[in-house]
């Protein structure tokens, strides 16, 4: 009988996926030899399986709201801890940079400007941060039920999405108070980019969340790394600094940056100061890309056994 | 085979012990290095096989159940979970699967809900696989009962809407109405443990794999949860069951698999299989060492333990009814009063069966033995742990559980018992008449 299963196996071909949809698996007798999952020991770096994820996305919304909720019960203040966070780190920067070592800011009012570049590295630090740890962090769960391990990571970008919304409404607020006070600055058409760029910045601290939490479950340095590297990568970007400032000599080290012509869109299309370029854009938009893409392949090749190794 | 849901093909399993540090990095590297260059893995023992040539032969498809002649070499750090188990499911089974520690259970039933990925070898599966490796998971303290079923029916695979119109199913199921919107964090482990299983129960999936989850709860929800499971195959689902529980496979199972050190050893009718485990879970040595005891300079200490038969010859196992001894060898290191030494019972729950004392005496230096003898035994088939005290003046010097077991395995002719497993722990026959009145 094995040898009849064996022969059979090599004339028929299979796709290694599964279907959840109990309607869609047909009487045993019917289809003896059709499978809904095969497991086998490898499959190819590009076997992604995406469409499990899509499957799964209750799954995923739960996770969103899960840490939406979990994350607050039990504090007084609640999601209003989102506007402290932005309000004090702008207050500090625009005591230290702007007041102190006087950096310039385009001729912007300082809370503005921080306010714009905070909001912006905020949502991709915390992204970034947080998916690195996908693996280590959930572990637990990961080693007991199979769903698809990218819908922790998704939820997480989605569930910074809430907060970056919080810190944009105050934003705007600011945006509007400076505004009708008669200040220099100019929104424009630009804004209608918002969505795009949240876009981009999500997908790269996803894609570079997901390296590194793929590079961590052998060796955890890089973890490590990631907790610091972030804070350091801030200086690497106009978040308390305008591009305009820097030299013709570094000015291609912070253009490499594919967070630079995100934060300095952002600005440009609310304040009106600062440098758009389309091209910057697509750049960014181009190395996002290719980083998530990495990402996904990685951590999907990861996923498969990284319980052993964890 | 038209009607079999899963079937396991050759699956081999490799796990890599010890700890990963700055060691495995440089080994890693060194390897990827030699690997560029062509040359051989350089941490390969002298003997030992490649590793390209350990996956082309693993990868081979051996089509025998127990392929032992494939052993495949293994690095100093590396141990085979599963060698080579090929199992076929059909649709509508509970099979039972059972083995020692460290047999594979636990390890195939991660490769089949896709936890771990498998060394070589292939499963495939018909229907959606639901995983219950353990209850709970997923479940956030601080959410509320509602809460966790949704968030734990999703992690199971359920949709928002399968858990919405199966909501107060579960509910009634785990019998936490009233707590239904308190965190579960302030739940008792029972109520956590019973609203956790209800989320599972009421997962539809076709094919259902369980491991040990029922050692929780009450008596009465044990039988709720297996209740539950025996209908979830009524309805024609599958279910894979691991438990250490004999008595809950024999009830559960119409069919079972019993692993060993990875490999498949039988499979079939569930009675047939336990009884071989029961026969492989036997020791393979007749007679116990025992461990000396903790107390410093002791009067003296038992050394061996060995259960024999009227004979006097070391055996596994005695049939119920038989006459039976057992035989202690200790060393007194200087003159000992009042010494006794006592010999207890108990069954694998733990409870004291009973215990037996020798008359006190006083002895000198030297190395004795006891027997501890009965003329017959009438305990049900099973395995009973054995407790060892040497004591003297009933001040006890050394204390040994778990000394050695006695083993009691069927029964000989011309004794007038039915059965001897499941039906009690004492068989002793009652003087039984029938008369026509």
């Amino acid at each position: 009988m094995t040898d009849k299963v064996e022969t059979l196996y090599k004339n028929l071909s299979f796709i290694g996926k599964s279907r959840r949809d109990s309607q869609e698996i047909p009487s045993p007798v019917a289809t003896a030899e059709k499978w809904d999952l095969i497991i086998r020991a490898k499959t190819g770096w590009f076997d992604l399986h995406l469409s499990d994820l899509w499957r799964y996305r209750d799954l995923t919304l739960l996770f969103v709201w899960r840490d939406f909720v979990a994350q607050y019960k039990q504090t007084i203040l609640g999601p209003l801890w989102h506007l402290i966070q932005p309000l004090f780190t702008t207050a500090l920067f625009t005591l230290v940079f702007s007041r102190v070592a006087k950096l310039s800011t385009d001729r912007l009012p300082p809370v503005l400007f921080y306010m714009a570049g905070v909001s912006c590295w905020n949502y991709f630090a915390e992204c970034l941060n947080r998916t690195s740890a996908t693996f280590i962090q959930n572990a637990a769960i990961f080693g007991k039920v199979y769903f698809p391990r990218l819908s922790v990571p998704v939820s997480v970008v989605l569930s910074n999405i809430i907060k970056f919304a919080i810190q944009f409404a105050l934003f705007l607020v600011f945006v509007g108070f400076y505004y009708s006070q008669g200040a220099a600055i100019r929104p424009n058409i630009y804004v209608l980019l918002t969505p795009v760029l949240l876009l981009i910045m999500a997908a790269l601290g996803l894609g570079l969340g997901i390296i590194v939490s793929s590079l961590t479950t052998k060796y955890r340095d890089l973890q490590v790394l990631v907790t610091f590297g972030v804070q350091l990568l801030m200086f690497v970007t106009p978040v308390i600094y305008p591009v305009s400032m820097l030299s013709q000599q570094y000015r291609w080290l912070i253009l490499a940056n594919p967070m630079t012509a995100l934060v300095e869109t952002f600005r440009y299309s609310f304040l009106g100061a600062g440098t758009f370029d389309l091209w910057h854009l697509i750049y960014s938009a181009g190395v996002t890309l290719m980083i998530l893409c990495i990402g996904v392949v990685l951590f999907n090749h990861v996923e498969r056994t990284f319980m052993d190794t964890v | 085979m038209s009607d079999s849901v899963i079937e396991i093909d050759n699956l081999w399993k490799k796990y890599c012990l010890g700890a990963f540090g700055t060691g495995t990095l440089r080994h890693d590297f060194n390897r990827w290095w030699h690997r560029v260059r062509g040359k051989p893995d350089p941490y390969t023992k002298v003997g030992q096989v490649q590793k390209s040539e350990v996956r082309s032969r693993s990868l081979e498809p051996t089509f025998d159940l127990c392929p032992l002649t494939s052993e495949v070499p293994l690095g100093d750090d590396e141990i085979w979970a599963l060698r080579g188990v090929s199992i076929e499911v059909k649709q509508g089974e509970i099979l039972g699967i059972i083995g020692r520690n460290g047999a594979g259970k636990s390890t195939l039933l991660k490769i089949l809900s896709r936890v771990t990925a498998p060394t070589s070898g292939e499963v495939r599966v018909k229907g959606r696989i639901a995983s219950l490796l353990e209850v709970g998971t997923g479940f956030h303290p601080e959410l509320t009962g509602r809460e966790n079923i949704f968030l734990n029916g999703a992690i199971l695979g359920m949709t928002k809407a399968e858990i919405w119109s199966k909501l107060d199913e579960i509910v009634a199921f785990a019998e936490i109405e009233k707590f239904l919107d308190t965190p579960v964090k302030r739940y008792s482990s029972g109520m956590y443990v019973r609203l956790a299983f209800a989320v599972a129960a009421h997962l539809e999936p076709e094919i259902l794999l369980v491991d040990e989850v029922l050692a929780v709860g009450d008596a009465a929800f044990q039988k709720k949860c297996l209740g539950k499971m025996s209908d979830v195959a009524k309805q024609g689902r599958t279910v894979l069951f691991v438990s250490h529980n004999m008595a809950v496979v024999r009830k559960l199972c119409n069919g079972a698999i019993l692993l060993d050190q990875g490999r498949k050893v039988l499979s079939g009718d569930t009675g047939v299989v336990l009884q071989k485990y029961v026969e492989n879970g036997a020791r393979t040595e007749l007679i116990y060492k025992i461990p000396a005891p903790k107390e410093e300079n002791p009067p003296g200490w038992a050394k061996t333990l060995t259960v024999e038969d009227s004979t006097g010859k070391p055996t596994f196992a005695i049939p119920v009814g038989q006459p039976w001894q057992v035989r202690v060898r200790f060393d007194i290191a200087r003159t000992t009063e009042s010494f006794i030494i006592a010999l207890g019972l108990r069954t694998t729950e733990d409870f004291v069966l009973r215990t037996s004392w020798s008359e006190a005496r006083d002895l000198e230096a030297g190395a004795y033995e006891a027997v501890f003898r009965e003329e017959s035994i009438f305990l049900g088939s099973g395995h009973y742990p054995i407790v060892i005290g040497l004591s003297t003046h009933e001040r006890p010097f050394h204390y040994v559980e778990n000394a050695g077991v006695l083993d009691i395995a069927g029964f000989a002719e011309g004794i007038n018992l039915v059965r001897v497993s499941n039906v009690g722990v004492l068989l002793n026959p009652l003087r039984t008449e029938i008369r026509k009145v």
